[in-house]
């Protein structure tokens, strides 16, 4: 809304205000998932909105991920926007066969007669003790799949701003909201309203080495950055902002420059978008690298409860500079 | 009641056009003839999908629907062109009556760009949007939610048009389908649940899946109604959707109908059918819906025999002509591979709110 244009807001209150002005702007938006309505949002991002528009566009879902997921698709093939809300990605895998099976495929099985203008929107990641079944960080998992563009806003801004691209996408978008960043509070920028859901970005400008990273891994390695100023290093952090399709424009761009690159990712390494990163990097610049790409990723272990082996298990700041000193021809 | 979506059969292989003609709750002789013609359109253009599979002309998986006429035919042709179509991977038969040329059908399976995916889909994923036909789908009953959700859309819009989902028995046994039931029922949805138990899911017995054999018990569980009906008689079957789509149109809620069917055929090409004996298809085949209902219009006096043989004679043409089509069809260019993975534009929501 305009009047919050400039304020300072958090990236919870950034979702619901997307998901208000899309409710106001098209008819077709509606928001469905478990508890949006009566409860007001798992992460109380809908707080409001069933008061505001009503049952009819508000819709709390029995817990039936497959079904309701099922059932968006069908509503955007019969002409709706749906925003279906499905409360963590680890209960996505629910729905994974509407997900993958059904809204990836139908434009291309149908030889592009039938799109899916699809938007899911799911919590992610780990770091609040909540242990192995609702800690995962799937969305490079997801980013696996032709067919769907999956998103990863990591500042209000984008939070508040993509999520209208996505509705005018024709093809089903995933949106992962990180469940760590709902309280994150940061300033709309006067143009707020407007970004893209296709490109990358430079978050902060160093000559020695690119960080490139998403969601929660922006914040650790902005702090990273911060920590390797002090000693003389200059890192550049580049936001993905989109894991499907991946702007190899922009990381090649950076690491042109740096020569130098580590990937932040709260999710596994073993297959994941991290190392979908290090192959393209090294299939495109091995020779303007000088030294092998590095990767801080979430230990290869279901998430555990306890706090300090959770946090030992996540990337962290003082790991990501670490690793960063370690890298051949940088010295702090 | 409605209209029909395919009208009658081309009557010469170069017509192109269809017409919509009502369809009454009692169909009289035309309607009749026309229910019969349209099962042997499904017949013969499986038999000849068999002939070219032998041929090598068809690959891939292909489930044939012979036997299980009556139930497309008997449900299809009451519902109105602008309702919606979700179906499974033997739809080969749902896509014919919903009003997809036989032609664009034939060269999907040949995998040509004349295909209605241009040789994307193939047998088991038909698509048509013209004839709101959203696809067979060849993972079992997950097209039940899609029906869910095109329904809701309907509602939304205040269209009075309802969504009508096939699936087989083996739907029963996933969660999608208690899931999408449940969700109808609750939300009181226009879908017509179709439910064509054919007793085997591939090679699993119906009654070795299912503790409750009932299947409108378990509709009656989620509180929609529904009824079992003989499909192998197409006129139990038309009469049966007629009353569940005039209740749906009326009440705004859900219903079910159970088909009871057999699949003469195997599961697919690859089917040695250990798990049923030869006699059991043997005794169904007495049942075949084409010839009992040929039977029946020939008793009555509605159809002599120059006009059966006039009959298969057109639909025959029409299946050579779609063969002729598939044979004289094009490859997809290989730098289309890509192409439909994405739209290819953007197109603009509606801002003049």
């Amino acid at each position: 809304m305009k009047e919050l244009k400039q304020q300072k807001m958090t990236y919870r209150q950034a979702v619901r205000e997307a998901m208000r002005e899309a409710m106001i702007k098209d008819d077709r938006v509606f928001l469905m998932g478990e508890d949006v309505g009566l409860y007001g949002g798992c992460f109380n991002v809908s707080e409001g909105m069933l008061e505001e528009f009503g049952s009819e566009r508000v819709i709390d879902t029995p817990l039936s991920e497959s079904g309701f997921t099922g059932a968006g698709i069908g509503a955007a093939m019969g002409g709706m926007r749906p925003i279906v809300e499905i409360m963590t990605v680890n209960f996505s895998l629910l729905a994974s066969d509407q997900i993958i099976n059904t809204a990836a495929i139908q434009l291309y099985m149908s030889g592009g007669q039938f799109n899916v203008p699809l938007v899911i929107r799911m919590a992610t990641g780990g770091g609040k003790q909540l242990a192995a079944q609702h800690s995962r960080s799937l969305e490079g998992w997801y980013a696996h799949i032709p067919g769907l563009k999956v998103l990863t806003p990591a500042t209000v801004e984008d939070a508040r701003g993509m999520l209208w691209p996505a509705l005018e996408d024709p093809d089903p978008v995933l949106i992962f909201e990180n469940t760590t960043l709902y309280n994150y509070e940061g300033y709309m920028p006067d143009n707020g309203s407007i970004v893209d859901i296709s490109t990358a970005k430079v978050r902060r400008n160093g000559a020695d080495v690119s960080i490139i990273t998403y969601g929660i891994g922006l914040h650790k390695s902005l702090e990273a950055a911060g920590i390797l100023a002090e000693e003389g290093i200059e890192a550049e952090v580049v936001d993905l902002r989109v894991l499907r399709p991946l702007d190899n424009e922009t990381i090649f761009k950076s690491v042109s420059k740096t020569h130098r690159a580590v990937i932040v990712d709260e999710g596994w390494r073993s297959g994941g978008i991290s190392a979908e990163l290090s192959s393209r990097i090294t299939e495109k610049l091995f020779y303007e690298l000088d030294c092998p790409v590095e990767r801080v990723c979430g230990a290869e272990v279901p998430a555990p409860y306890a706090r300090h082996l959770e946090q030992a298990s996540l990337p962290q700041p003082e790991k990501i500079a670490e690793t960063i000193k370690q890298m051949g021809g940088l010295h702090g | 009641m409605g209209n029909y979506r395919m009208g009658t059969p081309k009557k010469t292989a170069s017509k192109k056009t269809t017409e919509k003609k009502a369809v009454s709750a009692k169909p009289g002789k035309s309607e009749k003839i026309h229910l019969l013609t349209q099962m042997i359109r499904i017949r013969q253009m499986e038999e000849k999908t068999y002939e070219m599979y032998t041929k090598e002309k068809i690959r891939g998986f292909l489930h044939l629907y012979d036997g299980e006429e009556a139930v497309a035919v008997g449900i299809i042709e009451n519902l109105d062109k602008e309702d919606g179509i979700v179906s499974t991977y033997r739809e080969h038969g749902h896509a014919l009556i919903a009003g997809m040329s036989m032609n664009s059908i034939m060269a999907e399976l040949y995998g040509k760009a004349e295909g209605c995916s241009g040789g994307r889909g193939g047998s088991m994923h038909l698509y048509d949007k013209k004839t709101n036909f959203f696809g067979g789908s060849a993972i079992v009953a997950n097209g039940l939610p899609m029906a869910v959700g095109l329904a809701m859309a309907y509602k939304m819009q205040n269209r009075n048009s309802i969504s009508c989902c096939f699936f087989g028995d083996g739907a029963v046994d996933e969660g999608e389908f208690h899931e999408s039931m449940n969700l109808a029922s609750l939300w009181n949805l226009p879908v017509l649940f179709v439910c064509e138990n054919n007793f085997y899911s591939m090679g699993m017995p119906f009654e070795l899946a299912q503790a409750e054999t009932d299947l409108v018990k378990k509709a009656n569980a989620y509180k929609i109604e529904g009824a079992a009906v003989d499909g192998m008689d197409v006129m139990a079957v038309y009469d049966a959707s007629v009353k569940a789509i005039n209740y749906i149109r009326e009440q705004k809620k859900p219903w079910f109908l159970e088909c009871q069917t057999y699949r003469f055929r195997a599961h697919s090409m690859f089917d040695p059918e250990r798990y049923r004996e030869k006699d059991e298809v043997k005794e169904w085949k007495k049942r075949d819906p084409i010839t009992t209902f040929t039977s029946r219009l020939q008793e009555e006096g509605l159809l002599d025999e120059d006009e059966l043989n006039e009959i298969k004679k057109r639909v025959a043409e029409e299946v050579e002509e779609s063969v002729e089509f598939s044979e004289k069809g094009t490859d997809e260019p290989i730098e289309n591979l890509t192409r439909f993975v994405y739209s290819d534009e953007p197109k603009t929501l509606n801002k003049s709110k």
